[in-house]
């Protein structure tokens, strides 16, 4: 590695910094339908895929104002999200979560297709948000990076108000304790895992739409949800803040291992991820503890 | 119906359960022997191809099926396998009887040094920590530049056993078929062992596992070993089938499949991972005549055939967990208790979730 200067660290640190912030969001999404209900849904990473290709036909196709198809796009995965939990997922509550895995991997593999089938398989641009760069001394970053960093926090924030003070947010951390008993306390546990896992695809969406102008939309970019795992667990998956750090410490520390590693490009994550769990097999800030007999 | 009179304790631990289940199994060896005199070139590839993703299903099933640790990586030993034996043949100039075992060996110690590695993790864990072993070696073998091909890949030179040259398709037929029979053998022998209980007492419960004395750290170890063995087996037999290998071949989709075959198949049984095998190998020629009463617009879209193979699964996931081994348990319990079938016998129960996060 030769010749990185300081403005140059800078500038990856920054990229860095907004690729993660694109991960967390997709993390959040995971975390908030394991926390609710201990389901994994590894087909996160495509509900991202399907909120860009929905955008884009919003956007590019239909030709909708940029705003108010971010904002069709958000009601859609919002039901759509609602739809997937009610229709297919609740009839596996209580299942091993192995059988889980393989529902949401096979039906990861089916959207993948239809988004290929609908829209085709090749590459499609989605346009940003907001447009132009932000120039601080040698340092340049595009303003939709900035909005991705800014709406990650606000996302994240925003989340631990909802918990902390809104009626909704305490009903769906009382599901996540105990599911049998917050049905006896009169919470609509059904209703309430359906908002969640509309949430979570609305996350999604959001993290589609911003990293849709960066990598293009295509049926492939599903796969940056594994990163997300990645980040999700090396932070101990199930806790909110903790999926930020991770997601921003694999974000972050990805650019630098692809310069110093360009061969091995792109697995810089999953080696930090091998690192933590050597370490601390349960994350850096744990949430399991022991496993009931 | 049936009954099994218990005589003595051996019987439990008997290769096959009684005369009638020896008889079936030599029938099918026997029926698989003939192959070649009345199928031609075409359908014995596609068998031996069944028999080789059978012996990388076997091994799965021995860890995810058996022990219970998920592996979403398990293409990750196959591609091992295929390496070591195609580098030891074509770059060492070893002896192919030699060779295979020995990439086999290779690929196992491999598993071993990761299953110590991975024992301590359990679900979610396991499944991402295997995953991404399985996109690492993807991209190490690609970036290996000279010694691995890198992405441009390697040929596979020809089988030759003995100065005995395997260039046709009923030859190598029968040779998969060989090592198919033996990994079945093997697979049935562990599970009457007193290893092969270790193994599922700790799927079952780790920590009943534990309190009555089984070595879990061991066993894990042990299971993430026999499966690498054996899906070194098959990635060796894989290479000589593809003729060409590269690094992709053997990456995550190819993981996923594995793991899809055997929950298709069933999970946590030797059938399962046959009929697994069956079902993803002869999927696409199936897949192939359905296109032809389909409207073009949908056949001739790239995506038809994952579409197809992803709702497939999702109905298996919904409808019939235990996959098509329990299809089969299901039709045959129907005929065995034919007037008194009772569709309740096979009925879920209710369940609620049941956390597995204690403070």
């Amino acid at each position: 590695m030769t010749g990185l200067s300081f403005a140059d660290a800078i500038q990856l640190l920054l990229v860095g910094l907004s690729q993660g912030c694109l991960y967390s969001l997709i993390a959040i999404g995971l975390v908030l339908v394991y926390k609710a209900t201990e389901q994994v849904n590894f087909a996160q990473g495509e509900f991202m895929m399907l909120g860009a290709f929905v955008g884009y036909q919003f956007i590019v196709l239909w030709g909708l104002p940029y705003w108010l198809g971010a904002l069709l796009t958000l009601v859609f995965m919002g039901g759509f999200g609602y739809g997937v939990d009610a229709l297919v997922v609740r009839r596996l509550t209580g299942q091993p979560v192995f059988t889980v895995f393989i529902l949401t991997l096979a039906l990861g593999i089916a959207l993948r297709a239809v988004a290929g089938i609908v829209w085709g398989f090749g590459n499609y641009s989605l346009p940003a948000p907001v447009e132009g760069n932000l120039t601080l001394g040698s340092v340049i970053i595009g303003w939709s990076s900035v909005l991705a960093i800014l709406v990650t926090a606000i996302v994240a924030s925003g989340l631990y108000a909802f918990f902390r003070y809104a009626r909704q947010g305490v009903a769906m951390q009382a599901l996540s304790l105990n599911q049998l008993a917050a049905f006896y306390m009169g919470i609509p546990v059904k209703r309430l895992t359906s908002s969640i896992w509309a949430m979570s695809a609305i996350f999604g969406a959001i993290a589609g739409l911003l990293l849709g102008p960066v990598t293009l939309v295509s049926t492939q970019m599903g796969f940056v949800g594994f990163k997300a795992f990645a980040g999700a667990i090396v932070g101990g998956f199930g806790s909110i803040p903790g999926a930020v750090l991770g997601c921003l410490l694999i974000g972050v520390t990805e650019p630098f291992f692809d310069i110093m590693f360009p061969t091995f490009k792109g697995i810089g994550a999953y080696l930090i991820m091998f690192v933590v769990l050597l370490i601390r097999p349960e994350g850096l800030l744990a949430q399991i503890y022991a496993k009931k007999v | 119906m049936r009954v099994l009179f218990r005589k003595s304790y051996k019987q439990d631990i008997r290769l096959f359960r009684d005369r009638t289940q020896a008889f079936w199994y030599l029938l099918f060896l026997c029926i698989a022997l003939a192959a070649p005199l009345f199928l031609d070139g075409y359908f014995l590839d596609e068998l031996s191809f069944v028999y080789i993703y059978a012996i990388a299903g076997l091994g799965l099933m021995i860890l995810t099926g058996f022990s219970g640790q998920v592996s979403f990586g398990q293409a990750a030993f196959v591609a091992i396998g295929a390496y070591a034996h195609t580098i030891l043949l074509s770059r060492y100039g070893v002896p192919w009887i030699l060779s295979l075992p020995l990439a086999a060996l290779i690929t196992g110690l491999v598993g071993l040094a990761i299953g110590r590695i991975c024992g301590r993790m359990h679900g979610l864990y396991l499944a991402i920590a295997t995953l991404s072993i399985a996109i690492v070696t993807e991209r190490l073998i690609g970036g290996g530049g000279g010694f691995t091909g890198g992405h441009r890949g390697l040929p596979v030179p020809g089988i030759d056993i003995f100065g005995i040259a395997i260039d046709q398709s009923w030859k190598t037929y029968l040779l998969n078929l060989a090592f198919f029979v033996g990994a079945i053998l093997m697979t049935r022998n562990l599970l009457r062992t007193r290893s092969g209980r270790a193994l599922i007492a700790i799927r079952d419960s780790e920590v009943s596992a534990r309190s009555l004395g089984t070595n879990v750290a061991f066993y894990k170890a042990y299971a993430f070993f026999l499966s690498a063995v054996f899906a070194g087996l098959a990635g060796g037999l894989l290479a000589h089938a593809f003729y060409y290998i590269t690094p992709e071949t053997f990456g995550m989709g190819e993981s996923i499949r594995l793991l899809l075959m055997i929950v298709v198949g069933g999970i946590g049984t030797i059938h399962g991972a046959i009929f697994g095998a069956f079902f993803i190998v002869l999927l696409p020629t199936v897949l192939s005549w359905v296109k032809v009463i389909l409207p073009s617009a949908i056949a001739t879209s790239g995506g038809f055939d994952s579409l197809a193979f992803g709702l497939i699964l999702l109905g298996f996931i919904l409808f019939e967990p235990d996959g098509l081994y329990g299809r089969w348990v299901k039709i045959h319990h129907y005929f065995n208790v034919f007037p008194m079938y009772k569709r309740r016998s096979f009925q879920r129960q209710k369940t609620f979730l049941k956390t597995e996060r204690l403070k």
